[in-house]
């Protein structure tokens, strides 16, 4: 462990150390930043009135609207001068929104991400490979600083040119890969096609994180790569990656309950639900100065794992996150996410878990293409055992998602690979309602 | 047993001139090609020269290409050739997955079978056909 005083410091001290900051954080965001002075006077909440950590369940939400209404600079916590870097989200799902940190959270950030590296069992012994953008988004400079505030060899490749990617991944001996997943399947694939084995690279280990991923596409990646795949979490609203990591046990990731209150709420009545529900995932701040959040509303969707961790690590775990709200599709009624999709195709043969989903109209009903490249290894070359393939995946799908759709069997490696997010939906509903 | 490649192709249109294009361009000659398709995709089966090598070719080039095992069988170009070689697979219970003929410039009909058991090979040469190996049909990637 990095901060082992602290990772595993007993509930008890760890609550008592969560309801001081909490107690301060939300005096300090009344009284800097309109937003939350607004919000908790309209809902008749005192925040000098917080005697227990129940209490949070009287403050009022934050959401992404809040902090998109705020740009760029609305809901910082302190003046300007004290802000020495700005980062902003990705903008996936609309208008961007800015966050400010100041040297302090930059420091702690860097701790943070030091865990992260730590729990999945990285040392500062490793040759650390950061593949995440670097720039606005936070993921590269998150995970260089926590790398480097390890001790880690780091090398800040940021995104892009896979070709050179897995050159340096050979050439500098890398042992630690930090990239998207859908990226370290595409560095798999163009070290395949470049003639290099990455299982027989000193490459061990992989942290992951910035979209939602499988547990079969972990198995493959881990296949692929000669790796231990770690889920890593956060998002710039809340900090950045660091905020929850699995550790070597690879079983939910453990969040950093001294810097972050985790809830998970019912995202139609906004109550929260028990240990071990499914749900939405809301975040508390509890350290941040430049942007601190009180009860984000982060969209994803993940439950607390009611259980200790045998690493011995305190903090409790939540579910890999599997979707998000916003990723949620409502298809003739069913909610549905596009990882279910996934999950799927890694246990059929012959295919590749690379697919779009293209969502149009016929009429008033939706109607779902699932397009699936054949595997580039396919074991077979008669059209009657392509149809059996494209028939197992149709029903196999429709039996996870409980909606009928059809399945189109696409060329290897035609589905865009992004370097950063995948695109797997298309809806063109909407656009398909408007046509006369 | 002789390599075939089998290529996975959507149906869309050019797709087929770009796959052929690209075996021209790299100078690889082409002795037979065989389309199977549905209304949605198709396999393209090819028997060309140094098939490895336009294997990886195609596979660089963002084709789904894999190398199928495949018999040919020299038959002469007359009425009941084909009957005989399949009456000969039948007698033996191998079934054929699929089959196509074409003539070679000698004149000599080549007959490619896939096969789902191993030893057809065998029936076919104890049956008195020619079998072909692959130095008789195409230039093989060794000797390229």
């Amino acid at each position: 462990m990095y901060q082992p005083e602290l990772e595993a410091m007993g509930r008890a001290e760890l609550e008592a150390l969560q309801l001081d900051r909490l107690k301060s954080l939300l005096v300090r965001v009344y009284e800097n930043v309109d937003t939350y002075r607004r919000k908790f006077d309209d809902a008749g909440f005192d925040p000098r009135s917080v005697e227990s950590l129940d209490d949070l369940s009287r403050v009022p939400f934050t959401v992404k609207d809040d902090l998109r209404a705020a740009y760029p600079y609305g809901m910082f916590a302190v003046p300007l001068s004290d802000i020495v870097r700005v980062h902003s989200s990705s903008g996936t799902t609309g208008q961007v929104s800015v966050v400010g940190y100041t040297q302090g959270d930059i420091d702690r950030w860097a701790d943070l991400m030091a865990r992260t590296f730590a729990c999945g069992g990285a040392t500062n012994d490793d040759i650390v490979q950061v593949t995440y953008g670097y720039g606005l988004f936070t993921g590269g400079l998150g995970a260089h600083y926590g790398s480097e505030r390890l001790g880690a060899v780091t090398i800040p490749v940021s995104g892009g040119n896979t070709k050179r990617q897995v050159q340096i991944l050979k050439d500098f001996k890398v042992t630690v890969l930090a990239c998207t997943p859908s990226y370290a399947l595409l560095i798999a694939e163009t070290a395949q096609e470049l003639g290099i084995d990455p299982r027989e690279l000193p490459l061990r280990i992989g942290y992951f994180g910035a979209e939602p991923w499988s547990e079969s596409m972990r198995l493959e990646i881990e296949e692929r790569l000669g790796v231990r795949a770690i889920d890593i979490y956060g998002l710039s609203e809340v900090m950045g990656p660091g905020v929850a990591s699995e550790c070597e046990h690879q079983n939910g990731l453990h969040v950093f309950e001294d810097h972050f209150i985790v809830e998970i709420i019912d995202p139609e009545t906004l109550k929260p639900v028990p240990d071990g529900e499914y749900g939405e995932v809301v975040f508390t701040t509890l350290t941040k100065e430049g942007i601190p959040v009180v009860r984000y509303r982060t969209r994803d969707i993940s439950r607390v794992i009611p259980a200790a961790c045998g690493c011995g690590r305190t903090f409790r775990r939540i579910e890999r996150v599997t979707g998000r709200s916003d990723d949620m599709l409502i298809i003739r009624g069913v909610n549905v996410y596009p990882s279910q999709i996934e999950q799927v195709l890694v246990g059929i043969p012959n295919v590749a878990p690379h697919y779009q989903v293209v969502l149009t109209k016929r009429g008033a009903m939706d109607y779902v293409e699932v397009h699936v490249e054949v595997s580039p290894d396919f074991a077979f070359d008669e059209v009657r055992e392509l149809e059996a393939l494209q028939r197992r995946v149709k029903s196999e799908i429709e039996s996870a998602l409980a909606v009928s759709i059809a399945v189109k069997l696409v060329e290897p490696k035609s589905i865009a690979r992004s370097e950063g997010k995948a695109k797997r939906v298309v809806d063109l509903r909407a656009q398909e309602g408007e046509q006369p | 047993m002789i390599d075939q490649l089998s290529v996975f192709l959507e149906n869309k249109s050019g797709r087929l001139a770009e796959l052929t294009r690209a075996l021209g361009d790299a100078r690889i000659n082409m002795h037979a090609l065989m389309v199977a398709d549905t209304s949605e995709f198709g396999m393209i089966r090819i028997i060309c020269d140094t098939p490895l090598r336009a294997k990886e070719l195609l596979d660089e080039r963002g084709f789904g290409a894999v190398l199928t095992p495949v018999i040919a069988v020299e038959v002469p170009d007359a009425p009941g050739g084909l009957a005989d070689v399949l009456d000969a697979l039948d007698g033996a219970g191998v079934n054929v997955e699929y089959a196509y003929c074409f003539v070679e410039p000698s004149g000599e009909a080549v007959d490619v079978f896939k096969v789902d058991a191993a030893g057809a090979e065998d029936v076919l040469t104890g049956a008195g056909f020619r079998v072909l190996s692959a130095e008789e049909l195409y230039v093989p990637d060794s000797s390229s």
